[in-house]
């Protein structure tokens, strides 16, 4: 039996290469979304994060410590919990049910962008924190506003921005809870990566789940790589 | 004479602390101006509230006549500019450090690198351009902070400790610098130091500050004559005298600071100068010894402070001197108040600026 899986395995990974160097047109198509959907989710998440992240990483005020404390709880947040959540908002029954977007790629993008907003946030907002502070009063004696020596410090903090940014797309590509409870893994439609994966081992499609899977990794080591490697050219092209 | 800044009752408390406690100053148009005051007197905070980054809790300030509110803060920030004691950089080039505040006002291109090869070659990092700003050596590092400052122009020029914690190489550069540009471009320049020597050379007048509280405004000179008391509570202005100097050989200056107490110095200088000696410079004994310090007084103990293994004394020998000697030794030679003491210095422990 062990023989038998182990040349399963074998095969599988034959197939899986083969699968990824003709350009499988169900293969490109499921990486394309699964790419679009999470950059999506997390352009959305770094909108709405950064005013945040840049109240709590430079103003001094009363319940930051909470909101604080309140974005790092979430890192740890069950994502069977948060997708129930989410499935029960956008459900026929739920408060945004009349928008009909469950099962919809809006859908999984959104959720994605909610999931890995805590990961924005707090990072970005550690990365802000952790610049000298004199940081902001140099702007300012070198004639910044007040709103210019906030972005100043934001120039200063670009790096953890940019890491940021990049964990919160890898921790969005990765996801499977949420995506499957709201997106329902739809063939053609709102199946990603992780989805497929999931469904193809189950069902013993083993040669395609390994070759989804390995793109997914691919996807991931590379982008990070990708990000180390150029962070200064990126970091030196926002300071202009 | 115009003043750029006018201080009236300012005072700053954080939390439980008065860090100001009802400070006015003028600073006039076109001077050098020195506070002068240990650690923790309030020179920093008197400078954040001059450079417009901090807000005092009570008093008024006015800059060019007219009192500086949150709705006029930003013009006293494009006019003033500080260079903080602790150096504080952008994490990028030189060029691109000091183009920043150049770029706020406007500057073209063309102008900006123009202005920032004219500034660098002025503290001396000529082609320094490209440098990554936070590899470079802390001397080099507060250069760039100057740089950064003086390529702005700006009306007032803000120094915190400018040449602390650096070595004397780049101090002697950025003293010249400072005194050069005091000189061309007529800026006014208010300087934070415990340097007092560094008083002298710069600035014409100095404000002494003491917990948050100004106890004298005038020239550094008279500050220095103040009581040797108030002085005391102020380390480094112990033993330190103000007189006449005229060179008496090859190598020594004799200098007459009042009281029928004249100092010899391993220096030649003419007119008028400032000198100090180290409390543990000074030998004390309980006879007149004979020895190559070309400086003994005889003199009476009018105060003693107990300093743990140390104690420090001060001695009535015409002038007022510090001594600060073991407690062993205070203990072996019995000493009291009023007991009768000699002191003996040598030429080369006088210093002076």
């Amino acid at each position: 039996m062990n023989l038998a899986l182990g040349n399963e395995i074998i095969d599988g990974l034959i197939k899986a290469f083969q699968l990824i160097f003709s350009g499988d047109p169900t293969v490109v198509e499921i990486c394309v979304r699964s790419v679009l959907i999470s950059g999506s989710a997390t352009i959305l998440a770094f909108l709405w994060s950064l005013p945040v992240a840049v109240t709590l990483g430079l103003k001094r005020f009363r319940g930051r410590f909470l909101i604080k404390g309140f974005f790092n709880a979430m890192l740890g947040m069950p994502t069977v919990a948060l997708g129930l959540i989410f499935y029960l908002f956008f459900s026929k029954a739920g408060p945004i049910g009349f928008l009909r977007l469950l099962y919809s790629p809006t859908a999984v993008i959104i959720g994605q962008a909610i999931l890995i907003t805590p990961i924005t946030v707090s990072f970005i907002t550690s990365a802000i924190e952790s610049v000298d502070p004199e940081i902001k009063d140099l702007a300012k004696t070198l004639g910044a506003s007040e709103t210019e020596a906030s972005i100043a410090v934001l120039k200063e903090s670009m790096n953890g921005v940019v890491l940021a940014v990049t964990a919160s797309f890898n921790r969005a590509i990765a996801e499977l809870g949420v995506v499957l409870m709201i997106g329902g893994n739809i063939a053609g439609f709102t199946s990603v990566l992780t989805t497929t994966i999931a469904l193809e081992t189950s069902k013993g499609e083993i040669a395609l789940a390994i070759a989804l899977a390995i793109i997914l990794l691919l996807i991931v080591f590379v982008l990070t790589l990708a990000v180390n490697l150029f962070q200064r050219r990126i970091t030196y092209v926002f300071r202009d | 004479m115009f003043s750029v800044i006018e201080l009236e009752n300012i005072s700053k408390t954080y939390e439980n602390t008065h860090a100001l406690k009802q400070v006015s100053l003028n600073i006039l148009e076109g001077e050098v101006f020195s506070l002068l005051g240990p650690n923790g007197s309030g020179k920093t905070t008197l400078l954040r509230i001059m450079a417009g980054i901090e807000r005092p809790t009570s008093g008024e300030m006015r800059f060019n006549g007219v009192k500086v509110e949150e709705g006029n803060i930003n013009h006293v920030r494009s006019k003033t500019t500080m260079v903080f004691q602790k150096t504080a950089l952008f994490n990028t080039s030189v060029y691109k450090n000091i183009a920043y505040g150049l770029r706020l006002r406007g500057l073209t291109k063309k102008e900006t690198a123009e202005k920032i090869r004219e500034t660098l070659k002025t503290v001396m990092l000529e082609g320094y351009e490209k440098r990554p700003a936070k590899k470079l050596s802390g001397g080099e590092q507060q250069r760039v902070a100057l740089a950064r400052a003086l390529a702005l122009d700006t009306q007032v020029l803000l120094l915190d400790e400018p040449t602390a914690n650096i070595d004397p190489k780049t101090a002697s550069i950025i003293e010249n610098v400072l005194s050069w540009v005091n000189k061309e471009k007529k800026t006014t320049m208010v300087i934070a130091t415990h340097n007092v020597f560094q008083t002298e050379t710069l600035a014409k007048r100095a404000a002494l500050l003491l917990e948050g509280k100004i106890v004298k405004v005038g020239a550094p000179q008279e500050i220095f004559a103040l009581p040797s008391k108030l002085l005391a509570s102020y380390a480094r202005l112990e033993n330190v005298f103000s007189g006449v100097s005229k060179v008496t050989g090859e190598g020594n200056s004799l200098v007459d600071v009042g009281d029928g107490v004249q100092i010899e110095t391993a220096f030649e200088k003419t007119g008028n100068v400032t000198v100090f000696v180290r409390p543990e410079d000074i030998i004390l004994s309980l006879n007149p010894i004979v020895s190559s310090a070309r400086n003994s007084f005889e003199g009476r103990i009018v105060e003693i402070s107990d300093l743990g293994t140390i104690a420090r004394l001060r001695v009535k020998a015409g002038r007022d001197f510090t001594v600060q000697i073991t407690k062993r030794s205070f203990n072996d030679m019995q000493l009291n108040i009023d007991s009768k003491v000699f002191l003996a210095f040598k030429a080369s422990s006088v210093q002076t600026v």
